[in-house]
């Protein structure tokens, strides 16, 4: 099952992850990372399609995308 | 039959691991992702050389995984002349802000483009002087409130706003140039392919090769990293129209929008 | 190794490429257009790079980089075109890059003249650029020596990573003279460059860059640079002496050109029966500071003379390495005329006679 993880420490709290992400799978938590940010985090990991493009969106590369088998390939980055 | 986990899109090995210095929903870091993803796919890491700037992109160089000079503000482009000259086969990038190259530092670029120079400029347009904190920049948009235009860009008395992409165009020599933008994921796809694009010129020694990205300064701008995407599109893309202008493939102008 | 008569611009440019320096960049200016005209056409023949950028700024940016790659590098400009590389000059002696620059000077200040001068002394040795840095400074006499210096230039630029400027008058580049070229410049044994940009192939990446925001680390850059220029100051002052003799009334301190028309004069006034010896410094940075203090404070020298082609600057060096000890003057013509050894004896003269007792009137 396709899913991200998100480095607290790299991610600055900008949500356009969050705004990008068609499947509206990813929130802001509660916690924050080294540098006083609330960081992005998966909150619903089932619907999650492995896209990526929260971590196209994403400006400081803090979001790593893993998937299981077949992949979602709906264009080619 | 277990399947592997597989990752299917982490960080370049061009880019560094290092928390960057830009603010939140900057999208320097796209287009500095953009670079490395495009260093990494024609693998080309270990023998290229970056030149930055004076302004925000000033510490690029603790972020990308391969030599660096630091220039002069301005000046990157007759760095990257100088070094490529002496080294044409290594590739050879500089990456401005639109303070460092189309003001301070506008005979370098113009001159390098018309020279023809065989390196890749990433010009990074954001409409105002990041890192000295809001100023007008040429490229700040007419009626654009910044820090040293409070009642908003007066064209009257500082000119309109400078497209660099269609100026360079008008120089005979070849060039690639073309203009994209970092605020969405679908440009961000398109910048990706505009940059490897440039790249690939620059290996093949084709001709000088220039792209624009329109970029987002949620700090100056005084909006939120998604306020920002939207006054990008809104405001920033209708005078900076995207697309390539001029490409030695085809040599017609295409001035179409995206 | 045949001589040959050459004119000193082609001379400099010739003996760059005897260094191995076969990437030049440069712009138009008189009175030093023939280097760069000599280069484009011996570039054929040589494994370089030549270009003339739009101008001196960019110009003194390609050389940083340029010299970032590690090859040898130089340019060759005049007063105004040297004013407008200062910003880069300041940026290479941070990042401690090697590099040569050749300042054939023309009258100022501003578009001045281009007949010949030595008024870029302060911009050359007192740093013309920002910051805590020095060039180290050559200043030839001749065709034959700017040649070597010229060489000379660009092996103490490698050694001490660190931009070196020849500076001569115009004449120092106009002038026809026999000259003496090696077949290869021959230079004692160099560190490898294992600081220049080469790619990060099995290695971290380079990063050649002066920007220090943390300023314990900027003071450290400085500190670096400052154990460069003092050694420099033990190991790479150079002087010549002429006529230096017990004898000497007058000590002449001249360099370049200047000291050759004192060379002239010195031997006149011998005829007259007036003693004059000739210090002339060849590095101006370093400045020969002890070797001028031991002459000017001889027994026998009553007065010194300085003599420039501008209004008086080593003369400020002169009277910082001679303390006050004796009595210094100056004089110098600027805007591009040069004295004569009439008005170098014209100098002495007055100066020899005041200190003859006035005929009638005793001593008190």
């Amino acid at each position: 099952m396709p899913g991200v993880t998100i480095d607290k420490n790299h991610c600055k709290g900008c949500e356009l992850c969050v705004k990008a992400c068609p499947q509206q799978v990813l929130g802001m938590s509660k916690q924050i990372g080294v540098k006083g940010y609330f960081y992005a985090e998966l909150i619903d990991a089932s619907r999650c399609i492995g896209c990526k493009i929260c971590a196209i969106t994403c400006p400081d590369v803090a979001i790593e995308v893993h998937t299981h088998g077949t992949s979602f390939a709906l264009f080619e980055y | 039959m277990e399947s592997k986990e597989k990752i299917i899109f982490t960080r370049p090995e061009s880019l560094t691991d290092r928390i960057t210095h830009y603010c939140p929903g900057c999208t320097h870091g796209v287009i500095h992702r953009l670079v490395a993803e495009a260093l990494d796919n024609l693998g080309v890491r270990e023998k290229a050389l970056g030149v930055a700037p004076v302004g925000c992109s000033v510490l690029a160089y603790n972020y990308f995984n391969c030599d660096f000079l630091e220039a002069p503000h301005g000046r990157a482009p007759a760095l990257a002349t100088g070094f490529k000259r002496l080294r044409p086969d290594m590739i050879v990038f500089t990456y401005q802000g639109d303070g460092d190259l189309a003001s301070i530092g506008m005979s370098e670029i113009i001159h390098s483009a018309n020279r023809g120079e065989k390196f890749t400029t990433i010009f990074v347009n954001n409409a105002v002087y990041g890192m000295t904190g809001g100023q007008m920049a040429p490229t700040t948009l007419e009626g654009q409130i910044t820090t040293t235009c409070p009642q908003g860009r007066n064209v009257a008395q500082t000119g309109q706003p400078i497209r660099m992409v269609e100026l360079l165009a008008a120089l005979v020599t070849p060039a690639y140039l073309e203009r994209v933008a970092v605020h969405t994921p679908q440009h961000i796809i398109k910048a990706k392919r505009a940059i490897q694009k440039a790249f690939k010129y620059q290996m093949e020694a084709r001709c000088f090769t220039l792209i624009e990205v329109l970029s987002t300064c949620p700090t100056n701008w005084g909006k939120t990293p998604e306020e920002a995407i939207n006054w990008l599109e809104d405001d920033l893309i209708p005078y900076y129209p995207l697309g390539c202008k001029k490409d030695p493939e085809s040599l017609e102008r295409d001035d179409g929008a995206v | 190794m045949a001589k040959i008569l050459m004119k000193g611009n082609e001379a400099i440019a010739e003996a760059a490429i005897k260094a191995g320096a076969t990437n030049y960049f440069c712009y138009p200016i008189t009175p030093q257009n023939e280097v760069a005209e000599y280069m484009s056409k011996r570039m054929p023949e040589i494994d370089g790079v030549f270009l003339q950028g739009e101008s001196e700024l960019a110009v003194a940016n390609m050389l940083f980089g340029a010299s970032s790659t590690g090859k040898r590098v130089f340019t060759t400009s005049s007063s105004p075109g040297i004013s407008l590389m200062q910003e880069a000059i300041s940026y290479m002696a941070g990042a401690q890059l090697p590099v040569v620059i050749v300042n054939i000077m023309r009258g100022g200040p501003g578009l001045g003249g281009i007949l010949p001068a030595q008024s870029d002394y302060f911009q050359a040795t007192k740093g013309g650029g920002h910051g805590d840095y020095r060039v180290l400074v050559l200043a030839p006499s001749t065709i034959q020596e700017a040649v070597d210096l010229m060489m000379l230039s660009f092996h103490l630029a490698d050694k001490y990573r660190n931009p070196v400027m020849m500076i001569g008058d115009g004449m120092i580049g106009q002038m026809m003279e026999s000259v003496e070229i090696p077949e290869k410049y021959t230079e004692p044994e160099l560190p490898p460059k294992t600081w220049a940009a080469t790619g990060a192939r099995g290695r971290d990446p380079i990063i050649i860059k002066s920007l220090y925001l943390d300023p314990n680390l900027l003071e450290d850059n400085c500190s670096i640079l400052e154990e460069k220029y003092d050694r420099m100051k033990k190991e790479e002052v150079r002087f010549e002496l002429y006529k230096i003799a017990p004898k000497n009334k007058l000590l002449i301190i001249a360099y370049g050109t200047m000291a050759r028309i004192c060379q002239t004069a010195i031997d006149e006034l011998e005829k007259e029966g007036i003693s004059a010896g000739l210090f002339r410094p060849i590095s101006l940075f370093p400045f020969p500071e002890d070797a001028i203090y031991k002459e000017v404070t001889k027994k026998n020298i009553s007065d010194v003379l300085v003599i420039e082609m501008s209004t008086a600057q080593m003369c400020e060096d002169v009277e910082r390495a001679a303390v006050g000890k004796k009595p210094i003057t100056f004089f110098g013509r600027t805007g591009g005329i040069v004295p004569s050894p009439e008005e170098v004896m014209e100098q002495a003269r007055k100066l020899t006679d005041k200190r003859k007792p006035k005929p009638g009137k005793k001593k008190a």
